[in-house]
């Protein structure tokens, strides 16, 4: 699937492929920078119907306003507004109906389609892969590039395939099949390679559950995920805001039906990894491959046979303020984060209210839920959610990145554990001293009601019905 | 962008594994729109304890930067590389680099030097031992030189893409201007049922407080 999409966007093989950008996305952190190099060297954006930008990492969440203080995050969203309009690009900024996470908005809008080839500067771009496109996250200086001339010199990513074999717990989910999967295959497993998931796991996910999947397959070291397109895939697309209509949808379903790996198809690295009776898992460390049973123990890093690991598990130990052999379920965690485009959609939001609902959060425990955008935010209040959420005593916030990389103002005291449904357990991600534990959204609510990390014991069997627009 | 051919200094060891790019510049650092000044923002974190590798007066001056592998996981952010240029750095030295931030310093100038995990080591262990020990980096033969390590014209890996790139300073954009008549018929074969964006600012519904 990779090769094939690649050749298609493939212009020039000198120096490094030239392929076709078919969707840019930006937000506001990545592109100042890039617009002002556009500006000094007198270039125009060659495709603003390709573009598109929303504002998410500065927003806050908590007013809708952006406080007064917050003087350089207003500035960044002023010069967004400003360059969006002098370069015709298409902006859905703080307040509006369309905004959101840049990778939630993609494809709840039906941006986001099988055979694409998209690109962010953003490493999450991965998320878009769920949907059988080639995505993946630039630098600034790419984002330049790409908005200059539509194109970017890169070579391709070698192929892998990481098939998942065996049933998950009912339990599971695709947040703790990814976490399984960075810890079997390292935090480096996937470097310079584009994973393709595949598995009857994999069918089994739904839309929401693929994107969380492909999400975190940055933090496996990939420069992408990828999951074939299939019935899951044309049903979430179907009737989209911007998803084909009439013959055209006809058309583009022929073009989307051989979007796919031959059976026989050769990757240049082909791995297994068993998730068979797999249950809710967290991170214990400081990076993503750190992992175990949300029911288990910190592990001991002296038993590690690899020393890089073991020199690795005796920082974060350190950092984390945890001792080996302890359990995790003694942990005091003070925060709780629902939200992030690993698991701030529609479904992500609904597994976690069927966690709460009639319960109370626990009395030291500050908990938030974020949509992932402002569509989410009201589809969640028309199902009544928010009442939900507001009753068990969660905050319930305006969408954008906020928890997840903590610049908006929003973050975890120093010193304290939260649990977190975002990507990223890195020293001081949520904010500094912070100590992040990663979590699926079921686990996060229920990690909210005991104060502590724990598996929640409300099984969703709610059939997900998938809503047109979120 | 200047041309890069052979990088002679010496070294700041960081002996650790998995550098994110949040530890190489914290994300409150992308909340700025400037192209330079990234430079206190490098390691900030880090850098609050005085006994940090950088913060060591005899490290002050070096131009190489020594790390474990997967070095700039995490965040896709150019904010890491500029950080690094701006604090004097030409050339980082790991045994493996996460992919975005190895695509991303050549793009800046800098050299991702991905060598093998045995004389990574021992360069590690030499600039640790001796600040003044000094490292070669040529791109023209491709190889790194520490001599107190004893590693001498030892190869490593370099995308010829950006090895292209570094040692003409060439800029990409202008080189793929000349592959325009190619683009143009890539677009005319696209189906015209693929996706569109607008080209609009969208009202807000409430004021943010936030003006253009
Ligand atoms: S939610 Fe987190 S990972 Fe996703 S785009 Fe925002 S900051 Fe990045």
């Amino acid at each position: 699937m990779l090769e094939r999409i690649w050749a298609e966007h493939t212009i020039e093989e000198t120096g490094g492929e030239l392929v076709y950008v078919d969707l840019h996305l930006l937000h506001e952190l990545t592109s100042p920078q890039a617009f002002e190099g556009l500006r000094e060297a007198g270039r125009t954006v060659r495709r603003p119907d390709l573009t598109i930008a929303t504002a998410d990492h500065d927003v806050p969440t908590s007013v809708r306003q952006i406080p007064l203080d917050d003087t350089v995050g207003r500035r960044q969203l002023a010069l967004q507004i400003r360059n969006s309009r002098e370069f015709g690009v298409e902006l859905h900024p703080m307040n509006s109906l369309g905004q959101g996470i840049v990778h939630v908005i993609g494809p709840q809008m039906g941006l986001t389609q099988p055979g694409m080839l998209i690109v962010c500067g953003d490493s999450h771009t991965a998320t878009h892969g769920a949907f059988g496109a080639v995505a993946f996250g630039i630098g600034t200086s790419q984002v330049e590039h790409v908005l200059a001339t539509q194109t970017l010199r890169i070579s391709k990513p070698k192929s892998m395939r990481v098939l998942l074999t065996g049933t998950p717990a009912p339990d599971a989910t695709a947040k703790d099949i990814a976490l399984a999967v960075i810890r079997a295959i390292g935090t480096d497993g996937g470097t310079g390679h584009l994973i393709e998931f595949q598995g009857e796991a994999v069918e089994a996910m739904s839309m929401e559950g693929r994107m969380t999947l492909c999400n975190m397959a940055i933090e496996a070291g990939a420069r992408s995920g990828m999951i074939a397109p299939d019935a899951t895939t044309f049903a979430y697309l179907e009737g989209r805001e911007r998803s084909p209509r009439g013959e055209d949808w006809a058309r583009a379903l022929k073009a989307w039906a051989d979007c796919r790996s031959a059976p026989d198809a050769e990757f240049d690295r082909d791995v297994e990894v068993d998730v068979e009776g797999l249950g809710p898992m967290v991170t214990w460390g400081t990076n993503p491959g750190q992992v175990a049973e949300v029911d288990g123990t910190v592990p001991d890093p002296e038993r590690m046979t690899d020393p890089v690991a073991r020199e690795a598990g005796r920082r974060a130990l350190e950092y984390m303020g945890l001792t080996a052999g302890q359990s995790l379920s003694d942990i005091e965690i003070g925060t709780v984060f629902i939200g992030s485009c690993t698991n701030g959609r529609m479904e992500d939001l609904r597994a976690a209210a069927a966690v709460v609902r009639g319960r109370k959060v626990a009395e030291a425990v500050t908990a938030l839920v974020v949509p992932g955008s402002e569509r989410i935010k009201r589809q969640a209040e028309a199902e009544g959610l928010d009442r939900v959420f507001a009753d068990a005593g969660f905050e319930w916030r305006n969408p954008g990145c906020s928890m997840c990389i903590a610049v908006n103002g929003d973050r975890v005291p120093a010193g304290t554990h939260s649990a977190s449904t975002s990507n990223r357990n890195f020293e001081a991600r949520q904010g500094p001293g912070a100590r992040t534990h990663l979590v699926s959204p079921e686990t996060a609510a229920a990690t909210a009601l005991a104060g502590r990390l724990t598996r929640s014991d409300v099984v969703s069997t709610t059939p997900i019905t998938q809503t047109a627009q979120n | 962008m200047d041309k890069v051919e052979v990088i002679r200094g010496r070294a700041v060891p960081l002996d650790a594994s998995d550098v994110d790019t949040d530890q190489i510049i914290p994300a409150v650092w992308m909340k700025r729109v400037e192209r330079t000044g990234f430079e206190d923002g490098l390691f900030e974190k880090w850098r609050r304890d005085p006994e940090f590798v950088l913060n060591r007066p005899e490290r002050a001056g070096a131009t190489v930067l020594v790390s474990g592998p997967n070095f700039g996981c995490g965040s896709s952010r150019e904010h890491a590389p500029w950080a690094l240029r701006d604090y004097g750095f030409k050339a980082v030295v790991a045994p493996g680099f996460a992919d975005i931030f190895r695509n991303n310093l050549p793009n800046v100038g800098l050299v991702p030097v991905t060598l093998g995990e045995e004389a990574t080591r021992r360069i590690m262990a030499a600039v640790t031992a001796d600040p003044r020990a000094l490292i070669t980096v040529d791109l023209l033969k491709v190889t790194v030189t520490c001599e107190s390590a004893g590693v001498l014209d030892e190869p490593f890996l370099l995308d010829e893409g950006a090895r292209f790139r570094l040692t003409h300073g060439m800029d990409l954009i202008d080189m793929a201007s000349s592959a325009e008549e190619a683009v143009r018929r890539h677009e005319a074969a696209r189906p015209s049922w693929m996706p569109r964006t607008n080209g609009q600012v969208e009202e807000t519904f409430e004021n943010s407080g936030v003006t253009a």
